[in-house]
């Protein structure tokens, strides 16, 4: 059992849990991500850390809620206790010193950033920071993202904060601008929605960055067990859980992943409105 | 000694009967809609119709058959002498879990293959596993012995995985009065008699018992740790465990190499059984949040006891055909006579001599169907079986909605990924003394599937006791010599 020492409403459906798990506070590193069980009878699902402290032995997740394990979790308060949490699982980022890095990330991408930017930068690079959301408040968590990046740049797809347009418009003007000065990047880091990395892959090939996605197929154990959150990686099949999460964006099969992340639709809405049914009375929030 | 009452004369064929004593189960009709257990044992009076035909053979070739070599003609004995403590208590000698091997070891390849009785032609052998059920059921109706402890001898060990190697070891080493810690990454124990064998076949109330003995012999139960990840094998030895033992299994799914092999609808065996079993998909979604999705037609590939599971599993979440696709002829396929024939009774349909070459999809990438070759048995390959060899323009397709691939495990790399001075074989096994079971690290030893490869959970206990011996031996030896 793991007890929640921390609980903060983001957004409207977006909340950070701050929980205590020294074991895993100890270890964890940018890129790794945790299982999370609310319950018996739950769902394990995979979690980013977005931030730890070490010495209180907490690790930060910030979630979005999705369907019905993101939702049920999102009952949890202060001084509650959540059945399993499991970790550090997957393979650390590869932080080493690049030069001149990108990171982008869009929607709930940015806290899940976070770590990268912040070790990455303990690293020795220029860290620039592209980051892009539907609408100003679900830009989240980005004030702590940009303690670790000499620049930052924002667009929102209404407008309403940064640029007008999405983060694919804010790298290519980066790439170009940087250009100009004869600059280039090193390395692209991104997270998000899949459908925008397979874009982010698109554009950082045809200019020739070396580009990190950080995927999130579908998983069970999170262990290499099941071999649910498969995903082809330069024609051959590998287990994001414990080869990724993080791969070669310009060696991702990103259609196939966006097609399995659909797999279980059907399933998800009967159980989502099966337990605001039963819980909220119907009411999404 | 518990085998002080005397023993019995051997006895001729001709006063026996032929045949096992049937045991009752729930009919398939009726079996494929619920996940309760198929067969319901042997009351007294069966068990001791059934004991009455051992022939106490001079030589008890039985014995010779186990794996742990268990006492079968004196536990025979004491179910006649109605004994049945003492009967448990012999089997108990080598096998700590009679109520799972009674229900899911191969024995006709094993203790029964031997049996005498069995050698003539159309003579069943003495159903050794039966019997051996109704031991451990009537002990759990009866009240269980906790195990002696020996007085502590103040040493901490750590058991990496809790299925059956992991349980044994644990157990065993307890009794031999040291401090086991029991470290498991899923949030239940039990490993593939939890996650991988279905209710059905093996009860989880079953291993939930066995995981309660261990609590109140002192282990420690600790779950939701990975070894290699949450906590190195270095990291043990500095938190102060003096010995460890490795049995994380094989779990790493196999995959055949062939087209649309990631297509929405087909699945591992592993995650099919996993959402399935662990996580309790049956129970979607109103007592678990984990969905399976199971179509109309279910083709499974594969004849092993996964490929069994899978395809029996498949029609009791609401599929109307479950057929499986093997390679060779039954007579080759690995898995239990008795899974075979339940899934034959259950419905389940057999294409043998069928090799997949490849899964197609619709144009939203939904499974649709198999792409299959014929194929004709040739000689006998490394493994002993006959080799498949396909028929040329023998292609036929069959049509499903989801798909099960069963084809095998190889054993987890989390362990030796994360721990570079251990040693293991090209395909992933652990290298070990085969004397001790002492890996490349002094002072860590391991067993079960992750040293042999996919095996059986008799062997795999076995391991686990024989590595408990020579951990024991090891701890007690390093105090000698400091
Ligand atoms: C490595 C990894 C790290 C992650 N980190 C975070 C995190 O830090 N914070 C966070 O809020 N979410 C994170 N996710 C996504 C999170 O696991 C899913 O949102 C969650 O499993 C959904 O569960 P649910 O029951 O609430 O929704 P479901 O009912 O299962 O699904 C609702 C919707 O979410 C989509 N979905 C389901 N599973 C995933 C998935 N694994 N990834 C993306 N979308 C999914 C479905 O397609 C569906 O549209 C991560 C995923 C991975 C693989
Ligand atoms: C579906 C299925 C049906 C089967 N049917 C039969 C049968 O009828 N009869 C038979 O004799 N055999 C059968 N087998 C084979 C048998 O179950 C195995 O041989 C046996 O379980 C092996 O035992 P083990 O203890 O070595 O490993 P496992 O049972 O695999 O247990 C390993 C445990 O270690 C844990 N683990 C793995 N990595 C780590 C880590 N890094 N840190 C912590 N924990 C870890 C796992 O979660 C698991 O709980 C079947 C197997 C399957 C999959
Ligand atoms: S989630 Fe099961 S293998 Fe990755």
């Amino acid at each position: 059992m793991f007890e929640i020492v921390r609980k903060e409403w983001l957004h409207e459906v977006i909340f950070l849990i701050e929980v205590k798990a020294p074991a895993i506070a100890r270890k964890i590193k940018a890129g790794n991500f945790l299982v999370f069980r609310a319950k018996e009878g739950g769902e394990r699902i995979p979690i980013t850390v977005a931030e730890y402290d070490r010495k209180k032995g907490t690790v930060t997740c910030i979630i979005q809620v999705v369907g019905k394990s993101t939702k049920l979790l999102s009952t949890f308060e202060k001084g509650d206790y959540i059945q399993d949490v499991v970790g550090p699982l997957g393979k650390p980022t590869e932080i080493k010193k690049y030069g001149l890095v990108g990171i982008v990330s869009g929607g709930l991408g940015i806290p899940l950033a976070n770590l990268v930017a912040k070790e990455l930068r303990n690293a020795g690079n220029e860290v620039i920071g592209m980051v892009g959301a539907r609408t100003k408040e679900l830009l989240v968590w980005e004030e702590e993202m940009s303690k670790y990046c000499t620049e930052m740049d924002y667009c929102t797809d209404d407008g309403s904060f940064g640029m007008k347009g999405f983060t694919t418009n804010l790298l290519e003007k980066k790439i170009k601008e940087l250009e100009k000065e004869g600059k280039k990047f090193d390395m692209i880091f991104t997270v998000g929605p899949t459908i925008m990395m397979k874009f982010i892959a698109g554009i950082t090939k045809k200019y020739g960055i070396h580009t990190i996605a950080s995927l999130n197929p579908i998983m069970v154990d999170g262990t290499g067990m099941c071999g649910a959150c498969r995903v082809t990686v330069g024609g051959e099949i590998k287990f994001a859980c414990v080869d990724g999460p993080e791969f070669d964006a310009h060696q991702v099969d990103f259609d196939e992943l966006l097609m399995r992340l659909g797999q279980y639709k059907k399933y998800e809405k009967v159980s989502y409105d099966l337990y605001l049914k039963e819980c909220c009375g119907g009411k999404q929030k | 000694m518990t085998e002080e009452k005397k023993e019995r004369k051997p006895q001729k064929r001709s006063d026996k009967s032929p045949k096992k004593t049937p045991m009752r189960e729930q009919p398939p009709e009726e079996r494929i809609k619920n996940f309760l257990e198929v067969p319901f044992g042997y009351t007294e009076k069966e068990a001791l119709l059934e004991a009455e035909r051992c022939l106490h053979c001079r030589r008890p070739f039985c014995v010779e058959g186990c794996p742990v070599e268990i006492n079968i003609p004196a536990f025979i004995s004491a179910i006649l002498d109605k004994d049945y403590r003492r009967g448990i208590n012999i089997i108990k000698e080598t096998n700590v879990l009679p109520a799972i091997c009674g229900r899911v070891c191969p024995q006709e390849n094993q203790c029964e293959k031997a049996c005498v009785m069995g050698r003539k032609d159309g003579w069943d052998p003495v159903g050794i596993g039966r019997l051996e059920r109704f031991l451990a059921d009537w002990e759990y109706a009866n009240g269980r012995e906790t195990p002696k402890i020996a007085e502590p001898t103040g040493k901490k060990v750590a058991v990496i995985g809790s299925g059956p190697a992991g349980l044994v070891a644990a157990a065993d080493l307890a009794r031999y009065g040291h401090k086991v810690t029991l470290f498991e990454s899923l949030h239940k124990g039990g490993g593939v008699l939890v996650y991988g064998i279905p209710e059905f076949r093996l009860p989880k109330s079953i291993v939930a018992k066995e995981l309660e003995t261990l609590e109140h012999m002192g282990v420690e139960i600790k779950y939701d740790t990975v070894i290699g990840l949450t906590y190195t094998i270095d990291e043990l030895f500095e938190m102060g465990y003096e010995a460890i033992f490795i049995g994380t299994g094989a779990g790493l799914p196999r995959y055949l190499g062939i087209p649309g092999e990631n297509l929405k609808g087909v699945y591992f065996a592993n995650e099919f059984l996993t959402r399935a079993n662990l996580m309790e998909a049956y129970k979607f979604p109103e007592k678990a949040d984990t969905p399976i999705n199971v179509g109309k037609k279910v083709i499974t590939i594969g004849a092993g006891n996964v490929a069994m599971d899978c395809a029996r599993t498949a029609l009791r979440l609401g599929a109307e055909k479950s057929m499986i696709v093997y390679r060779r002829s039954l007579a080759e396929a690995p898995a239990r006579e008795e899974e075979i024939h339940h899934a034959e009774e259950e419905g389940v349909e057999f294409h043998l001599l069928t090799t997949p070459l490849a899964i197609m999809g619709d144009k939203d990438n939904n499974v649709i169907g198999l792409e299959c070759q014929e194929c004709e048995l040739g000689e006998p390959d490394e493994s002993g079986r006959c080799r498949p060899i396909p028929i040329e323009d023998a292609c036929f397709d069959l049509e499903c909605d989801t798909l099960i691939i069963a084809i095998g495990q190889r054993p987890n790399p989390l362990v030796p990924r994360n721990t570079p001075n251990l040693k293991t074989h090209r395909w992933g096994g652990i290298i070990v003394n085969e004397e001790t079971l002492e890996t490349s690290i002094p002072g860590v030893f391991a067993g079960g599937d992750i040293v042999s490869g996919a095996a059986t959970v008799i062997l795999a206990m076995g391991a686990g006791r024989k590595a408990a011996k020579s951990m024991h031996e090891y701890l007690m030896n390093k105090d000698k010599k400091a």
